[in-house]
């Protein structure tokens, strides 16, 4: 019974989202723009969930439970994507671009990295969760990274940690005052704009040795994501699984185990341990390339650079910010779009949420129905969804006790978290360095330091509840 | 909500971690099965799906064998032989 009501749900939540993109279509033609970015986060959400897909898993169970699994699993993800990446950029049709490369991305990855540990999944990770039911997920997601992150960029709370200097600096940048009004707009102005980007296909060194699109393969695949991916995986086995491993094969083989071929089987074994991790790394990497393939193929079709330039053909003017544009990153990307839609609610309470350069100058802050970033988010939650209930693994789960604190906490850490750094484990992390861009190492070691705080914090918890559950025996 | 680690015989144990999301599952378990000894068995209950694959994945690396796996109403239910 239960079986056939959770297929049935399955039926119903993919029949609306088909109803919901051809009625966009029926609208304008302008709007099949807004219906890839729901398709691509519903694949993603279904991957997602099936492959137990969540970043803050993957530090946190290796220093918690000395399971690699996760961690073996976006590596995979990270390889095939850096080639997909490298593909597209030497055919010209890639949208990613690299961000400001300096220690800000490092502060701002330990920040998230406690904050996904705390709230118990990453930026993608909370939302296939809400997908799942599961409602400390939504905690975090709602009030940290919609609403705690809107917030976070449009107060003066934080002008204290402001330099002058950078005040200064960003006086001089000619934004008008009215749209600068936060301690986030002078960090951004006066500090993050000025650093430089990285991409190691554009260095000259490598521009110079490498001609054609092999700079890309190289420079931007090899270089940035295959070879320390490669390194990664070597560490882990390593440190995690070596020991084991050779023990159980000795025992199998009758004798030592201590050859090449040994150690060999035994990154394999690692590597296969979680199939369905490991198939979705793949998955996950191929897709997450395709989608940059169909945006950049929609952005020629309609011979435009952003979403918010079909929303001012279509009249939408006060859904674009001062530059024409709305956040549109052109791939897989969660936080600024959950921003936006913080920001819209908290407009809706009369809080002014245009006076920033956030969402008046550079993001817009459109209509949550006419947000395409924001729609590959509800896509995730309800591929998510459909695949919980497609596995009876659906369950809706109201946060008690002290999930609630540890769910706000952590949310709101990893909002904050990611603005600084301008995005998250996926536009921070992933999407970066497989497109070349040597920050988004900076960032995933900031996660990391972050994760094993919050893993320390944990140990230290629940030591404490079970020494009180031990005292009757 | 509270987690339940209670005796429930000699050398079993019962570890309920359900409404627990993630890390917690895992974390108990893996610090129950410290306090256990060798050839102990722990049911542990929960109903965090995410959980499960770590879950069996340590088991598997350490050696204990995971005697049982089922789910029921949307609760999963692994008995645990430490090694």
């Amino acid at each position: 019974m239960e079986e056939k009501r959770n297929k049935i749900w399955a039926f119903i939540i993919t029949g609306v989202l088909i109803l919901i993109s051809a009625l966009y279509y029926q609208t304008n033609v302008f709007y099949m723009y807004l219906v890839a970015y729901i398709w691509f986060g519903f694949a993603y959400g279904m991957m997602l969930q099936y492959g137990r897909f969540c970043f803050a898993s993957a530090s946190r169970d290796l220093f918690a439970a000395g399971v690699p699994r996760m961690a073996v699993g976006i590596l995979v993800a990270l390889m095939f994507f850096s080639l997909i990446q490298a593909t597209l950029a030497s055919t010209n049709m890639s949208t990613f671009h690299p961000a400001p490369f300096g220690i800000h991305t490092l502060i701002a990855g330990l920040v998230f990295g406690v904050g996904m540990v705390l709230s118990g999944g990453c930026a993608s990770g909370s939302l296939y969760k809400i997908g799942e039911g599961n409602m400390t997920s939504f905690l975090a997601a709602f009030f940290g990274l919609c609403i705690g992150q809107a917030i976070f960029v449009d107060v003066k709370w934080f002008d204290f940690m402001i330099p002058q200097k950078w005040v200064e600096t960003a006086a001089a940048k000619g934004i008008p005052a009215d749209k600068m009004t936060s301690s986030f707009d002078n960090y951004l102005a006066g500090y993050v704009w000025d650093q430089p980007t990285v991409r190691m296909s554009d260095l000259p060194a490598i521009k110079e040795a490498l001609p054609g699109a092999s700079k890309y393969f190289i420079g931007d695949a090899l270089i940035t994501a295959l070879i320390p991916a490669v390194i990664l995986l070597i560490v882990i086995y390593f440190f995690y699984i070596r020991k084991g491993f050779l023990k159980k094969r000795a025992k199998q083989k009758g004798g030592a185990a201590t050859s090449f071929s040994d150690d060999v089987a035994g990154i394999w074994n690692m590597i296969t341990a979680s199939k369905r991790t490991t198939l979705m790394g793949v998955l996950i990497g191929i897709v997450a390339g395709l989608h940059i393939f169909v945006m950049k193929g929609m952005q020629n079709r309609f011979a435009v650079d952003n979403f918010g330039r079909l929303l001012t053909k279509m009249g939408f003017t006060a859904d674009v910010s001062t530059s024409g544009k709305v956040f549109d990153p052109g791939y897989w990307y969660i936080t600024s779009q959950e921003g936006q839609f913080g920001a819209w609610i908290l407009e809706k309470f009369g809080w002014d949420m245009h006076d920033n350069i956030f969402f008046g100058v550079n993001n817009g802050l459109p209509e949550p129905w006419r947000n395409p970033a924001l729609w590959m988010s509800f896509g995730i939650i309800f591929g998510a969804m459909v695949m919980a209930r497609l596995n009876n693994e659906y369950k809706f789960k109201l946060p008690k006790g002290e999930l609630i604190v540890w769910g706000l906490l952590g949310g709101l850490l990893m909002g904050w978290g990611s603005r600084p750094a301008l995005g998250c484990n996926i536009g921070a992390f992933f999407i970066r360095v497989a497109g070349g861009d040597p920050s988004g190492w900076l960032y995933g070691t900031g996660m990391v330091g972050g994760a094993f705080i919050g893993v320390k914090f944990f140990n230290w918890w629940s030591e404490r509840k079970m020494a009180k559950e031990m005292e009757s025996f | 909500m509270a987690m339940k680690f209670e005796k429930t015989g000699e050398g079993t144990y019962l570890l309920d971690v359900c409404g627990y999301v993630c890390p917690h599952p895992q974390i108990y378990c893996k610090k129950s099965l410290e306090k256990m000894n060798e050839g102990d068995v722990v049911e542990m209950v929960l109903d965090n799906p995410s959980s499960v694959e770590t879950i069996a994945q340590m088991c598997d690396q350490v050696g204990h064998e995971l005697l049982e796996r089922k789910t029921e109403g949307g609760k999963i239910y692994l008995k645990i032989k430490k090694a």
